[in-house]
């Protein structure tokens, strides 16, 4: 029954283009898109509480690789290519953050996507002369959704994976206390840097497979501090330590976030900032955990 | 050549020192990790605009309504947000997650807030923009203003922390929050006060931000980034430190600006920030 019901889920999710009309496959790509995400952020985040902002960092990474090289090299290693350069920035961020105190890496993070933006721009202004690349890729609205489809259903397989693992554990061990995790023999820099390399590069090949795409790719869009915010909001409202949390999350934010952003284009920050600040007060732990709790208490209540 | 880098880069730094204090204040004492701070910074400097170029007034007489007016939003912001996580997270280490995704969601919703009223523009006000000599450096009066701002106010509370009770006070939470309560100090009351005095400062230092540089209202993170680092530079909660850490920063922004690039300002902060990561992550200045 646990593996039924959601390769189920897989198999109609997959089948579904058939059926949806051009705006439909739209909106379910950036669904799953952000399913992806989401997922991929908690595989790290969720257990550990290390807050990354830098989600947009990646994702525009991954975009950027494509439009530098999809012309050079065949899909297959573009995408390739973009894993192993989202693999490297995750190292040198891991490496200089991850054996201190974890507001390091939050603050390492949140600057990080500026950072990379300004530093794209230089270069392209600079050295290439260049601002701003196309696309232009034998890929249909079709494939990127089965591509994103097969990288969501691989990272929450991951994740799942990394829950009954080892890995898993002691990434629970740190996130409780590290002190506690150091003690039982942990090795807390190299836990938390793998974990932190697997999603990073996740992230990196979603960005890589959503670029196709945008078509026109410059620093200011894909590098949009909007992903970072929505990915984090999304995880933390389904929860973000549990294996479903972020997809739970995902869904119905990203379906309120396309009506915000098409009915109210000038406010929606502003609805979405009111909307995080009511997640972390209110549910601090997720949904998941909120109605854990409600269906205790009724048990109490009734015995 | 190097004059000019040196005097200009100093007058920069002051104001980044300024904003940095707030921010150690916020963190140090209140324990708060408040991501929002650029845009509060950014906001302040949006009412001065609006306050020149809408009635006319003098940005120096906007700059005394301004900084009580931060702390006021301060005051307000700590007791209705912060008070709230801090209650929650007792004597668990929640609260720094919880304050870094509470102001991270301040962050756009003052963001959406400055770009509804003001627009997304470029924006800057033209005020005593004449050149005055420093040293044979030709050096803008209100850059001058700003940076005798910053002394003033950076050196009156580095002053106050080190020399008053209040001070003593001030450090003693910033030191040790669980012991601080067995020496009499109501904890809560001095988080609040720090909370709201690092509002003011970034306020102060927004206002004088918008008397020389041009800005918009998504460069927010570029501040809090800058005033974060200045932080960690100088040691967590340390006055002194932050004032020395932010002059740096001013002087080797300026010096990357000027001899490299105006676009790499913030790789050159990320660069400094990583040597500090590797080399002295307590600080500069901090001790153990």
């Amino acid at each position: 029954m646990r593996f039924i019901l959601p390769l189920a889920g897989l198999a109609a999710l997959a089948v579904m283009p058939m059926w949806l009309s051009e705006y439909g496959l739209g909106l379910m790509i950036g669904l799953v898109t952000y399913v992806t995400l989401a997922s991929a952020w908690a595989l790290f985040s969720g257990h550990t509480r290390y807050i990354s902002l830098a989600t947009a960092a990646f994702y525009g990474t991954g975009a950027y690789v494509v439009a530098v090289l999809n012309e050079v090299l065949p899909y297959p290693l573009v995408l390739l290519s973009a894993a192993g350069v989202g693999l490297a920035m995750a190292l040198v961020v891991g490496l200089s953050t991850l054996r201190l105190a974890g507001i390091y890496f939050v603050i390492f993070t949140f600057g990080l996507a500026e950072l990379v933006r300004q530093l794209i721009t230089w270069y392209e202004v600079n050295v290439t002369g260049t601002l701003g690349r196309y696309i232009f890729l034998d890929v249909t609205a079709r494939g990127i959704y089965w591509q994103m489809l097969a990288l969501g259903a691989a990272t929450i397989a991951l994740t799942a994976w990394v829950h009954r693992s080892r890995l898993g554990l002691a990434l629970r061990v740190v996130g409780d206390d590290e002190v506690v995790a150091a003690h039982s023999g942990i090795p807390l820099a190299r836990t938390k840097l793998v974990a932190f390399a697997l999603s990073a590069t996740i992230l990196t090949v979603a960005g890589a497979i959503a670029s196709p795409r945008y078509v026109y790719v410059e620093p200011a869009i894909v590098f949009n501090p909007t992903v970072s915010f929505l990915t984090v909001i999304m995880a933390l409202l389904g929860g973000a330590n549990r294996l479903w949390g972020p997809v739970l999350g995902a869904a119905p934010l990203f379906l309120v976030f396309e009506y915000l952003s098409v009915h109210f284009p000038d406010t929606y920050p502003i609805f979405l900032g009111l909307l995080f600040i009511a997640v972390v007060f209110l549910l601090p732990d997720g949904v998941l955990a909120g109605i854990e709790k409600l269906r205790a208490r009724r048990r109490e209540a009734r015995s | 050549m190097i004059m000019t880098t040196l005097i200009l880069g100093l007058v920069l730094g002051g104001t980044y020192a300024l904003l940095a204090l707030g921010l150690t204040l916020q963190y140090g004492i209140a324990r708060i990790m408040n991501l929002a701070y650029g845009e509060l910074t950014l906001a302040a400097a949006f009412v001065l605009v609006a306050l020149f170029s809408g009635l006319g007034l003098s940005p120096l007489a906007a700059i005394v309504l301004i900084a009580p007016a931060g702390y006021g939003v301060g005051w307000l912001l700590y007791t209705v947000m912060m008070r709230p996580l801090v209650r929650r997270s007792g004597a668990s280490g929640r609260l720094e997650v919880d304050s870094i995704l509470a102001t991270f969601g301040l962050l756009f919703v003052v963001q959406g807030v400055l770009l509804v009223i003001f627009g997304a523009n470029l924006t800057s006000i033209s005020y005593l923009d004449r050149g005055v000599s420093v040293l044979g450096v030709s050096v803008a009066l209100n850059r001058l203003i700003a940076f005798g701002i910053c002394v003033v106010v950076g050196g009156g509370l580095a002053l106050a922390m080190t020399r008053t009770r209040w001070g003593l006070t001030m450090r003693a939470v910033a030191l040790t929050p669980g012991s601080a309560p067995l020496v009499g100090i109501d904890v809560n009351r001095v988080a609040r006060q720090g909370f709201a005095l690092g509002t003011a400062l970034a306020a102060t230092g927004g206002a004088s931000i918008a008397m020389y540089q041009t800005f918009s209202a998504t460069d927010g993170v570029i501040f809090t980034m800058k005033a974060l680092i200045i932080v960690i530079m100088g040691g967590v909660g340390n006055v002194t430190g932050a004032l020395i850490a932010g002059l740096a920063l001013g002087l080797v922004e300026t010096f990357v600006a000027t001899a490299i690039d105006p676009g790499l300002t913030l790789a050159a902060t990320f660069a400094i920030f990583l040597v500090v990561l590797l080399w002295r992550p307590q600080g500069l200045f901090g001790r153990g």
